[in-house]
């Protein structure tokens, strides 16, 4: 390649190496702003480049090493017929863990694999079903924390300490406290309960197949929801205050202000916070895990991949359960981010 | 979460450099039920004195079901950290290959064993752990509450129910008003595969799956035995029955709120020891029978043995210590505390047990006469059979479909499993 020559004025440098690189159109007609995209890079530019993977290369190497590779085997195993017992034993299988047909010899035709298992198709539901209802829920009470939070008010800085708590005690903590909150002889949720008259008899939260997704719920979003309440206080906190003041100005009630003014200039920060929760939402095992092991109403993909890799003599299927919760997490993130219209990349 | 990944492998390898074992540093791993832990840590402080090892307690939570998974994980990545595991006696086919033959290092200590229980934990001719205690439930009654109702000990599974409405409802007439009937362990886990097998065997309706590998669960006796079960949810065990295991039952009991429980003998020393409310007032029994052509009274077998990892660094002194816990004088000290059946034959005539817990003399037939779940004819597969039929019952219980179906359902789900041959 040319080297470009040093333009002659600065303020043309696009119509400088054009001409540099020969081409004869480009030189003919007016340089549109487009053609910027077009540009060799220079060689500072290509420096820079090298330089910039130089210094993401050890990320990238821990990356594919902690991530990249676990994720390879899994979706490898997943087609082949290992077992923890001896995993060195394993035989290729193709698709056999997702879908294969058996022909019994009394002439019927069998459907078999994960894509048609109805325990997994029930895990997907559960798991879907709790990841809509916890980050709506989260999302909206997150939303009146935060605008509560951005209130000046004494001993606001207590109280924002103070609403981390349920967020900050780890998640195995606050599920064995509330299967111990949520016991129906010896739980104070039945006592309080029973004592106000909102109930007749006790509640047997973690084992009726009615209550046990509500009590999953219950402790998933008091746990979550000051995660929530702080992405959304941060994107408050960025709003400048003259927006609201004109918009108070020109006589727009507090209403008007929320759904005019603040919730579009929030928008973008609630939908990564969102984004983040539902991915998060939709691998959820440990608290189901400790809460409702083993229930079928609460199972969720993890756990039933889990369940298969480790309990059961089914490694190679657990994998291919992995496998699918990612293509399923991966799947929801894009329908996410499309509906969302959100940019990841700052462009919005 | 990708930076948790990279923190997460730092923080392994950190852990793994730091624990690279001295010479006789042993880790045992256990689940924690009752006061085992404590018992335990006495044990392995006398170990400690007389061998000069030190031996770390790993401790694990108590259901049988969440051991199984991170052991299986640990020996598959050929864990070095954990020496000596606590295994549970359904366990030996599975985890066989990952652990170290016992039968020339236990040749002279084997014979004072009961032959059965040898037998339990021998998979081809390999021993692969050595038992410490056994375990055969028993129904857990209160003396005082029976007494003074005029009731007699249950004999079968109905005047069992009938029992403890009668005393039920009286006490909470009386005032009592958290009392129950009866407690159990109704959690979807190994727990109710070991409650559902006796009120099935009981009932005469087979045991799931036969020694010689038939699947026999799907009969009108088990389908009875599943509906009479199903009978007490709500009535005489509370709703949240269905979330117990043994712990959770043991609470309900211990605090006096049930007139019957069934459980295993460790909470008998534990149900009389200080401080607790129903010192004194209990008895045991054992289970009941159902009713019907074959109806026995009948006890799930349990137990738990010690196995050492083929992945120890120290196997020798991990035997030598495996050795110690299961020893007469251990499991005698073992048995005064924790009330937990020995497996030593001899033991059984001891006259300190007889008198500081009468209930092991009892039992030594009730146990012999136990029922082992059938993990010897499922093998490999034992975990995922079990797992299905304890779906059908808490399915059945939580009153998702009738017993009929769901038996019927579940030998379907078996016979897949099954392929050709378990």
């Amino acid at each position: 390649m040319v080297t470009p020559q040093r333009p002659s004025r600065p303020r043309h440098p696009r119509q400088q190496e054009t001409r540099a690189s020969g081409s004869a159109v480009a030189r003919a007609q007016p340089a549109p702003e487009t053609a910027a995209a077009q540009r060799p890079p220079s060689r500072l530019m290509r420096q820079r480049v090298r330089s910039a993977w130089l210094f993401l290369a050890p990320m990238l190497l821990v990356l594919a090493a902690v991530a990249g590779w676990p994720l390879a085997r899994t979706v490898y195993f997943s087609f082949t017929d290992a077992s923890l017992a001896d995993l060195d034993a394993r035989q290729w299988v193709g698709f056999a863990n997702y879908f294969s047909v058996l022909r019994m010899p009394s002439g019927r035709t069998l459907y078999d694999g994960l894509l048609v298992d109805p325990v997994w198709w029930r895990a997907v539901w559960n798991t879907v079903r709790f990841t809509v209802i916890s980050v709506t829920c989260e999302t909206i009470l997150g939303m009146i924390v935060a605008l509560v939070l951005n209130a000046e008010f004494v001993g606001r800085g207590i109280v924002r300490a103070a609403i981390l708590i349920p967020w900050a005690i780890p998640t195995i903590v606050s599920a064995k406290m509330w299967q111990w909150m949520l016991n129906d002889q010896f739980g104070i949720i039945n006592v309080v309960l029973l004592n106000l008259g909102l109930i007749s008899g006790k509640i047997a939260w973690t084992a009726s197949a009615d209550t046990a997704m509500a009590a999953v719920l219950i402790v998933d979003i008091w746990k979550t929801t000051p995660f929530m309440a702080l992405l959304i206080l941060a994107a408050l906190q960025m709003l400048p205050g003259e927006i609201i003041e004109v918009a108070k100005l020109d006589g727009a009630n507090p209403w008007q202000i929320f759904w005019r003014v603040t919730l579009p200039l929030i928008r973008p920060a609630v939908m990564v916070a969102v984004i983040f929760r539902a991915l998060d939402a939709l691998r959820i095992f440990d608290l189901i895990y400790v809460l409702t092991p083993n229930n079928v109403h609460t199972k969720s993909m993890s756990v039933f991949a889990r369940e298969n890799l480790f309990e059961f003599d089914k490694f190679a299927y657990g994998s291919a359960a992995s496998t699918l919760l990612f293509l399923i997490l991966a799947l929801l993130t894009i329908v996410t981010i499309r509906i969302g219209r959100i940019s990841l990349d700052g462009g919005r | 979460m990708k930076l948790f990944h990279a923190f997460l492998a730092l923080a392994v390898a950190a852990m793994l450099a730091g624990t690279q074992a001295r010479a006789a540093d042993l880790s045992i791993v256990s689940g924690d039920t009752g006061n085992g832990i404590k018992v335990l840590r006495e044990i392995l402080d006398r170990y400690e004195k007389q061998s000069g090892n030190k031996v770390t307690i790993v401790v694990m939570p108590p259901s049988t079901t969440d051991q199984f998974g991170q052991y299986r994980l640990w020996l598959a990545a050929g864990n070095s950290d954990i020496d000596v595991y606590q295994t549970d006696v359904i366990w030996a086919p599975q985890l066989a290959s990952q652990l170290v033959d016992l039968t020339a290092a236990t040749k002279d200590v084997v014979g004072a064993h009961f032959p059965s229980i040898i037998q339990s934990q021998t998979v081809n001719g390999k021993l692969v752990a050595l038992p410490i205690f056994t375990d055969a439930p028993a129904l857990y009654y209160r003396k005082d509450l029976l007494d003074k109702y005029g009731a007699k000990v249950p004999a079968t599974w109905k005047e069992l129910a009938d029992t403890a409405k009668l005393v039920m409802d009286k006490e909470r007439a009386a005032g009592n008003k958290d009392i129950w009937g009866f407690v159990f362990q109704g959690n979807a886990y190994e727990g109710l595969t070991c409650d559902a097998l006796e009120w099935v065997v009981s009932n005469g309706g087979g045991q799931i799956i036969e020694p010689d590998g038939t699947i026999s669960i799907n009969n009108p006796q088990a389908a009875a035995a599943l509906d009479m079960a199903k009978g007490w949810v709500g009535t005489i065990s509370p709703p949240g029955v269905l979330a117990y295991q043994e712990e959770e039952s043991r609470g309900v009991w211990q605090t006096g709120n049930a007139v019957f429980m069934r459980n295993w003998p460790y909470a008998y020393a534990l149900g009389n020891g200080e401080g607790s409310p129903i010192k004194g007032k209990f008895d045991v029994a054992p289970l009941p029978a159902g009713t019907g052509e074959g109806a026995r009274p009948t006890a799930t077998l349990g137990g738990w043995n010690l196995a050492v990892s083929k992945y120890s660094k120290n196997p020798d002194a991990a035997i030598e210590l495996v050795k110690f816990i299961a020893s007469p004088e251990m499991q005698k000290y073992r048995t005064l505390k924790t009330s937990n059946l020995p497996t030593i034959q001899a033991l059984y005539d001891d006259a300190d047990i007889a008198r500081e817990q009468p209930i092991i003399p009892r039992w030594k037939q009730v146990f012999l006469n136990a029922v082992p779940r059938p993990s010897a004819a499922v093998r490999i597969r034992y975990n995922e059979a079990s797992s299905q039929f304890w779906n059908a019952v808490h399915k059945t219980m939580s009153g998702e479909g009738s017993a009929a179906d769901n038996l019927a359902d579940l030998e379907v789900a078996l016979t897949k499993l099954k392929g050709s041959a378990w």
